[in-house]
């Protein structure tokens, strides 16, 4: 019954392989869940969008209200600058939130539990972020480095740890999301293994732990998707209104 | 008894709760490169078209929905101010109609009212007048009576007296005697009679 909490991220075939070259791009469980996410945000926000209605119905409300929040978001965060880099942000945004909110389903599988799915995701931003700032600055937006108002004698120091920090923004970006999702899906898997191993009798305390975890695991599936969209956001800050 | 069951159970559920971390076959299977090439394969492409989908067909269309409808949403306000104002200056116009014609009321009364005085003064002039006049009139009229009054009374004096005489005495009296003797009478208490 109890199984090992790390084989719900193994990652298998569905239907046959397919090669391009030396790849192998065969369709998977994670590909499954992408298809799945992408085409219920897709149904959900088409519905929304389709009835201009004066009272708004519940789907074309939660549509505008999703909207609105990311639109908020990114105004808050990176200005009227970053307009033209909405639709990425809210893509991002809801990519990230259905892949996690499927993961709570029982017997899914979380796509953002991976870390190479959260780490192409966190290069897109990353080389997206640095490219928009090369267009808008030109090599000054090399002045990232170079904080203004630090001693002459510490500024190789500080440019060095400037420019690591900077380098280890998809890292982080990438591996928070990943580690909050398989750390929670690992203690929830524990928690229910220890539900089925304590029985009847000793049972009830782990799954009590567990229902508890659903609702904490559904909570931070919405706020690491909250997380990564704003540290994009404040990435495209940095790259849109160069402070330093 | 039950106790005994009791530890025993709780004693073989610690022999399962080894299998819970028992599986320990290869540890993370997301550093297993073997699927990386397809995750990032599918990523690009589901991700891409969700971008694609949601910038060029969804995303307009709901900020086209909000957009109208906060243009409504103004639009109805604005027509609600400008209703609000039109109300407002008509109920102003109505106020200034009632006090012009509160006004014009008091106007009338006042008019209409001098009007009433001044024909209830006229009238009492002209009644004063007639009055003073019939009194002047009568006034006469009594001087007239009071001048003829003592010719009167002495005739009727003489008359009654000679009546009296007639019946006292029995016989006739010549009229001319008692008038005689009334005239001297009434000479000489005149003034008592009539004070002057």
């Amino acid at each position: 019954m109890a199984t090992n909490p790390m084989t719900q991220f193994e990652v298998y075939r569905i239907g046959p392989e397919i090669k391009i070259g030396i790849f192998d791009i065969s369709f998977t469980n994670a590909s499954l869940f992408m298809v799945i996410s992408s085409i219920a945000i897709l149904i959900v926000f088409n519905l929304g969008a389709k009835k201009n209605l004066m009272l708004p119905n519940k789907l074309q409300l939660l549509a505008e209200i999703s909207y609105s929040f990311v639109s908020k978001m990114i105004s808050d965060t990176a200005g009227s600058k970053a307009k033209p880099y909405f639709a990425f942000i809210f893509s991002l945004f809801m990519f990230v939130l259905f892949c996690n909110m499927f993961g709570m389903i029982p017997y899914t599988f979380t796509v953002t539990s991976h870390i190479i799915v959260t780490f192409v995701l966190a290069a897109f931003v990353f080389i997206g972020v640095t490219i928009i700032g090369f267009i808008k600055h030109g090599f000054g937006y090399l002045k990232l480095f170079v904080p203004s108002g630090v001693p002459i004698v510490l500024l190789p120091l500080i440019v060095i740890i400037e420019i690591i920090s900077y380098l280890s923004r998809p890292i982080s970006l990438s591996v928070r999301l990943f580690a909050n999702m398989m750390a929670g899906h690992t203690m929830m898997k524990v928690f229910g293994g220890f539900v089925v191993s304590l029985g009847i009798l000793g049972g009830w305390l782990p799954l009590s732990f567990s229902v508890a975890l659903t609702g904490l695991e559904i909570l931070v599936a919405f706020l690491q998707a909250y997380v990564f969209a704003i540290l994009t956001c404040i990435y495209l800050n940095d790259a849109l209104n160069l402070h330093h | 008894m039950i106790k005994k069951i009791f530890f025993q159970l709780i004693f073989f559920n610690f022999f399962f709760l080894k299998e819970v971390f028992a599986a320990e076959n290869g540890g993370m299977p997301q550093l297993n490169p073997e699927f990386w090439i397809s995750q990032i394969f599918w990523l690009t492409l589901t991700f891409g078209i969700l971008y694609m989908v949601l910038s060029k067909l969804i995303l307009p269309k709901i900020s086209a929905n909000l957009e109208s409808r906060k243009f409504q949403i103004q639009d109805n306000i604005e027509a609600a101010e400008k209703q609000r104002e039109d109300s407002e200056s008509k109920l102003k116009e109505y106020e200034e109609i009632v006090f012009k014609s509160k006004l014009e009321a008091k106007k009338i009364f006042k008019d209409s009212r001098e009007k009433v005085i001044k024909d209830i003064n006229n009238k009492k002039e002209t009644l004063e007048k007639q009055i003073n006049e019939e009194i002047k009139k009568t006034e006469k009229e009594i001087e007239v009576v009071k001048k003829k009054a003592p010719e009167k009374i002495n005739k009727i004096a003489i008359e009654t007296s000679s009546e009296l005489v007639k019946k006292i005495i029995g016989a006739e009296i010549n009229n001319s005697s008692i008038s005689a003797i009334v005239d001297d009478l009434s000479k000489k208490n005149r003034s008592r009679y009539y004070g002057n």
